[in-house]
């Protein structure tokens, strides 16, 4: 692409901000894991897109679900990366970022709320959560919740396992829900299996 | 009807071709104007866009009008023109082709308005002629000249 080309683009993100056109910013930024997709609406951070996962579909999903005004403005997304970038370096242990939970929506959404209350290097059982959220028998569906977490990281389903400890999954994969829970200092970091 | 793609990507498909169109029709010091106000109409009207087949057909249609505004916005007198349809995907609009586009990039203004107009938006001579507020017959030479300049350019 040009230069000419590429500051005219420049100048077009910062008059559809302004124009309020913007229905899902998004950005990537980086962490120790890889490279991880943000996405916001005017309510707030909307989806977290970990390395494991496809970023193109992540875009066609989201024009799909909420509109199809996506539009990549990093600019938009600044105190999001920051306040992640804290938190890999160990300086952050509680986020304070407005949240869209548009994408999940019932039972789904009230255990995601649950689980968003679960204080910085602490873990809970998906029973808990199921309870939590109202019905406690619903363990499963608890973890499904779980497993479709639209905003991982930020609301911190890594700290959500089996009743006895066991780590139960990962939407980005076991080794880094491991390596969440020993960076808040619940794992050592050679944990028994 | 499956659901309209990204809006950046329709962006990153484009953007070069809408580019190239603008730098032809209305020069380099009007293309970065006009450039945004067609991504900027087309991003208005995207979430209601019926069909998604010809995306290229419709942002060249919505820049082919920006272009028409420009060159009435520099004091020609304005005349009304009939607008073209904004939605349609119109089948004579040519692919951009680099060498073409950069050739009429480089003509003299009015030459240059008088190709884009004719060639890209598909208007008679009466309607460039009030675009660029001149009449008829200078239209007509402005676009002779034009022509004749490219045929030279690119033979």
């Amino acid at each position: 692409m040009s230069t000419a080309t590429g500051k005219a683009i420049e100048g077009l993100k910062r008059r559809a901000a302004e124009e309020d056109l913007l229905d899902v910013a998004y950005a990537t930024a980086d962490s120790p894991f890889g490279p991880l997709l943000l996405a916001q609406t005017r309510r707030g951070l909307v989806r977290v897109g970990l390395p494991n996962q496809d970023s193109d579909e992540l875009l066609v999903d989201l024009a799909a679900r909420i509109s199809p005004r996506v539009l990549e403005a990093p600019g938009e997304l600044d105190a999001v990366r920051r306040e992640l970038d804290l938190y890999f370096e160990g300086k952050l242990d509680s986020f304070d970022l407005p949240l869209d939970w548009q994408l999940s929506g019932g039972f789904r959404q009230r255990v995601l709320r649950a689980i968003n209350s679960i204080p910085y290097g602490q873990t809970r059982s998906y029973t808990e959560m199921a309870r939590r959220a109202g019905n406690e028998r619903a363990v499963r569906a608890a973890g499904s919740a779980c497993g479709s977490n639209p905003i991982p990281l930020v609301v911190p389903c890594h700290r959500v396992l089996r009743t006895g400890g066991a780590l139960g999954g990962y939407g980005g994969g076991l080794p880094m829900k491991e390596s969440l829970l020993q960076l808040e200092g619940v794992l050592d970091e050679s944990p028994a299996s | 009807m499956t659901a309209l793609p990204p809006f950046q990507t329709v962006l990153d498909d484009h953007a070069g071709a809408v580019m190239a169109i603008l730098h032809g029709a209305v020069g380099r010091d009007g293309a970065e104007d006009c450039f945004q106000e067609t991504f900027l109409a087309a991003l208005r009207a995207y979430p209601k866009l019926k069909d998604d087949r010809n995306l290229r057909g419709w942002l060249l249609t919505i820049a082919h009008r920006k272009a028409i505004d420009h060159h009435r916005a520099r004091g020609r007198a304005p005349v009304p023109v009939a607008e073209p349809a904004e939605l349609a995907a119109p089948a004579g609009i040519p692919e951009p082709d680099d060498g073409l586009w950069a050739a009429v990039g480089a003509l003299p203004p009015k030459q240059r308005a008088a190709v884009a107009l004719r060639y890209g938006s598909d208007l008679p001579h009466g309607e460039i002629a009030a675009a660029l507020g001149c009449s008829p017959e200078a239209a007509r030479r402005s676009l002779h000249e034009g022509l004749k300049r490219l045929r030279k350019e690119l033979a």
